[in-house]
């Protein structure tokens, strides 16, 4: 008998008599400003969030904060018509200096933002360039795991991440570093 | 090898330094107190979690058919391992037919991994390393416990147990950094440019799973510094080692999982990156190795089987005043704390016998699992069973032997008790000595004239 | 109300003022206290080094000893936890303190005792048999031994920075574990030395035996009371 057989048999023999699963409706009932919440909470772990009205105001404030001449990705045309780097092998990206994309929804409890393929371009897009900015609509921020996982429902993906904050690590003595090996920093703005 | 309490004493002989481990670790208990009563219904969703877990321990045969299928069908390969052996045979065979049956092991530039602690249970470095080929840790802590040929203190916080200074020296002699620089930031800097450069020219990744989803065959892996991310998005094969009872039901329950993990683990609202993997991307290969290790034993064994439901966040660990006094190497076990006491023995009963009595049974353990897992009593309940299973030594067996004749005995009980106050007034060299291991610290009782049965009879009776 | 007294083998040999207190108090609030005369032991320290399948000639002698009574009460959490847990009673046991809040139904008591009190909660008693609230649920405070020692006249409840961590005796531990143990007792009477008390109390005097065994080792000020003294000298 395989591995796979013996493995299996020998669970179904020795796993109790059958649970039920416990009821989901009953979670996720907090109350709070959405936007209040997610902005404190998203600061709170490192990133930082703007409110803004247009377009125009995200490209300024990108370049008044961020080196010009650095090389900006982006999937959306406001940004960038350049496409190519979507199909490019992941490991051209390794100079790109800020990747600018636009986020699914987000979540009020914890500051995460759900992104797919279809934001980020690519999958390693938002892990290896040096800063990251997401533009957010307001009216897409949920209060909690629990909704938000309702709306991603059976949406097919190939890969998604909920991303919270810049990359982080705490691992010297429990100091707190930004930068670890993803994003060093993540700017959000809402719209 | 040392046991517990043998290597505890060694920990203990440099007094600051268990102060600062102690009051390091309880402030990561005290963040996650703070997360953890942010939320109104906190104690409903490890209640919720809990249920869960219980229902995947019970159908754990189908979900993991489920999954089998789900996730074949998106396009990843599903291996099943029995044993860390075939575990690590089976990564091997991955490389090896990447290139079909002859790694180039001159050039061959070996494999990135991010944290999995079953890979750690399975010795799958040193297992590798025979066999010429490098596996590169990439989590930051881990990385400084690779270089310092260290196993992982701790499950969540690898290298814990060091101070920046150590690690300053540390990566100046494997990194060249500058000779005395310190600084977190400078030192997490330099590994970020040194692994940076282990990403881009690695073929193959490693990563744990968090989560593993029958219902659409995806998993989820969350990190703070994106390290299974770049490995795995960079490499041509992503290998993904699983304990099988990482599978959960349906992606609803993630939302649970989710709220509790990070919060229960240092106090953060959720991990930086929750990855969720589905299919390979194109021209990507994607390997998930299911592992069982026991696993399937322990979930036969009634008293123990709960220990499955264990999401690996470390909250047992950080509140665990035995622990945070003790260090994660005195547990001699990849998974140490309370958590690791009650899985090892499944494992390997004699070589584990004593974690279950490195505890004072004080429960707060289970107060902060975040999926209920009774660890404290099953601490208890595997004393019982490792004494019964002779694993205890003759002498401890004989003394409580005759504990129980005269506890059991009132006329017994009533005389010994006169002569061991009598002793330990008029001859207390028989008691306070060194060789008594309450008296090299600590006071005898001051032994009184009489007992309370004694007073009573005269006062009351 | 009629109530058999339990008193722990350690209370009995070593600190019989304990159990004294214990009987005085109890009549002080008006019952009827016996003290059954062969009993010994709950079989814990036995049960809780692996031991249980031999506490059997234990269990029954405690239940020849206590099956006759509706009430027990023993001034030691750990060990009513034990027997709670492990020796079935045609009554209950219950632990001093919640004797007297929830049976008794003593609300809060008179009394003067002039003294900076530290608390030491017992895990056995506080996480075993939900004494107090625990530090680590998200769940409303209340504390049974509190409600009793904080309208006491001139007695100043001292607040510690770690409210309910162990310290460290744990049955056998305390010798397997030596140093472990002692590191924690020492930690616990830290943050009671810091913060200022003058007496240390607890409703286990097992836990206490340890901490003062250190306090006089390492030569502190702190004297050890267990809350049945306090409280029968508060009230007399």
């Amino acid at each position: 008998m395989s591995s796979r057989e013996n493995i299996l048999s020998k669970i179904k023999q020795n796993q109790p008599e059958l649970l039920p699963l416990p009821d989901l409706s009953v979670l996720g009932s907090e109350k709070y400003d959405l936007v209040e919440k997610f902005t404190e909470i998203l600061e709170g772990i490192g990133g930082k969030v703007l409110q803004v009205s247009d377009i125009e105001e995200i490209k300024n404030y990108i370049i008044s904060n961020y080196p010009i001449n650095a090389r900006v990705i982006s999937t959306l045309p406001a940004f960038s018509d350049n496409r190519d780097w979507q199909t490019a092998d992941p490991h051209s990206l390794k100079d790109a200096e800020f990747l600018i994309i636009k986020g699914q929804f987000a979540v009020a409890e914890n500051g995460a933002i759900w992104l797919t393929e279809s934001e980020i371009g690519q999958r390693v897009a938002p892990f290896i360039t040096q800063y990251l900015a997401i533009i957010i609509e307001k009216s897409s921020i949920l209060p909690t795991m629990h909704q938000a996982y309702e709306e991603i429902g059976s949406i097919d993906y190939g890969f998604g991440v909920f991303l919270a904050g810049p990359s982080k690590t705490a691992d010297i003595e429990q100091s707190l570093v930004l930068g670890a090996h993803g994003a060093r920093g993540l700017v959000v703005f809402l719209v | 090898m040392k046991t517990h309490s043998e290597a505890a004493e060694v920990f203990n002989k440099d007094f600051d330094r268990t102060t600062w481990h102690d009051q390091t670790l309880f402030m990561v208990r005290q963040k996650r107190d703070k997360a953890a009563f942010q939320i109104d219904d906190w104690e409903l969703l490890r209640e919720t979690a809990s249920q869960i877990k219980n229902n995947v321990l019970s159908n754990m045969h189908n979900y993991l058919l489920q999954f089998e299928e789900n996730a074949s069908n998106n396009g990843i390969k599903i291996h099943w391992a029995a044993d860390a052996k075939e575990h690590n045979e089976i990564v091997y065979g991955i490389i090896s037919d990447y290139y079909r049956g002859e790694i180039p092991v001159d050039t061959f530039k070996g494999m990135v991994k991010s944290k999995s602690m079953l890979t750690e249970e399975c010795h799958m470095n040193e297992f590798l390393a025979e066999k010429g080929i490098e596996v590169i840790d990439t989590d930051l802590g881990e990385r400084i416990v690779q270089l310092a040929e260290e196993p992982p203190s701790h499950i969540v916080m690898p290298c814990i147990h060091w101070k920046k200074e150590e690690i300053g020296e540390l990566f100046h002699k494997h990194l060249g950094t500058e000779k005395g620089n310190k600084d977190p930031q400078y030192l997490t800097e330099a590994a970020r440019q040194h692994l940076r450069d282990k990403f881009l020219t690695r073929p193959i990744a490693l990563t744990g799973v968090n989560f593993a989803v029958a219902e659409t065959g995806e998993f989820v892996v969350c990190t703070n510094e994106g390290n299974a991310d770049m490995g795995a998005h960079l490499a041509d094969v992503h290998i993904a080692s699983m304990g099988f009872e990482k599978i959960i039901p349906q992606k609803k329950h993630l939302g649970v999982f989710l709220r509790l993990l990070a919060r229960s683990a240092t106090g953060q609202p959720i991990t930086t990156y929750s990855s969720h993997f589905k299919k390979p991307r194109d021209g990507q290969q994607m390997h998930i190795v299911i592992v069982d290790n026991g696993r399937s034993t322990q979930l036969g064994r009634e008293d123990f089987r709960n220990s499955l439901k264990c999401i690996r966040c470390a909250a047992c660990f950080n509140t665990c005043p035995v622990y945070r006094r003790s260090g994660g190497h005195s547990y001699h076990s990849a998974v140490a704390g309370p958590i690791g006491s009650i899985l090892a023995p499944n494992l390997d009963m004699r070589a584990n016998a004593d974690l279950p009595f490195a505890s004072t049974l004080c429960g707060s353990c289970s107060n902060v699992c975040p999926v209920k897992i009774d660890i404290h009593q099953q601490l208890y309940k595997w004393r019982q069973v490792l004494v019964q299973e002779g694993y205890t030594s003759m002498s401890k067996t004989l003394a409580m032997k005759g504990m129980s004749t005269v506890l059991s005995n009132p006329s017994v009980f009533k005389f010994s008790g006169k002569v061991g106050r009598m002793l330990m007034d008029k001859l207390p060299f028989l008691v306070n000595n060194n060789m008594n291991p309450w008296y090299k610290q600590r006071e005898m009782p001051e032994p009184p004239e009489e007992s309370f049965r004694d007073w009573y009879k005269k006062n009351k009776k | 109300m009629k109530v058999a007294l339990f008193i722990p083998c350690y209370i009995d040999q070593f600190y019989p003022k304990v159990g004294i207190a214990t009987l005085q108090l109890l009549e002080k609030m008006g019952c009827e206290v016996v003290f059954p005369q062969n009993q010994t032991c709950c079989g814990q320290p036995m049960a809780n080094s692996g031991y249980e399948h031999i506490t059997g000639d234990c269990t029954k002698l405690f239940q020849d000893n206590f099956d006759e009574y509706d009430y027990v009460v023993s001034p030691s959490g750990s060990c009513t936890l034990h027997v709670k847990e492990h020796i079935p009673l045609k009554g209950r046991i219950y632990e001093l303190i919640e004797f007297i809040t929830d049976i008794l139904k003593v609300e809060s008591l008179e009394g003067e005792f002039k003294h900076k009190v530290g608390l030491h909660q017992s895990c056995h008693g506080q996480r075993g048999l939900h004494l107090s609230q625990m530090s680590e649920l998200n769940a409303p405070f209340f504390s049974k031994p509190e409600q009793l020692l904080k309208n006491l006249k001139g007695l100043d409840l001292i607040t510690l920075d770690r409210k309910d961590e162990c310290c460290g005796f744990g049955g056998t531990f305390c010798v397997a574990e030596e140093a472990v143990s002692v590191r924690m007792g020492q930690d616990r009477l830290g943050d009671h030395l810091k913060n200022g008390t003058e007496i240390l109390t607890g409703g286990d005097t097992s836990c206490l035996m340890h901490l003062e065994g250190i306090i006089r080792r390492e030569k502190h000020a702190m004297k050890v009371m267990h809350i049945a003294e306090i409280l029968n000298q508060a009230i007399s």
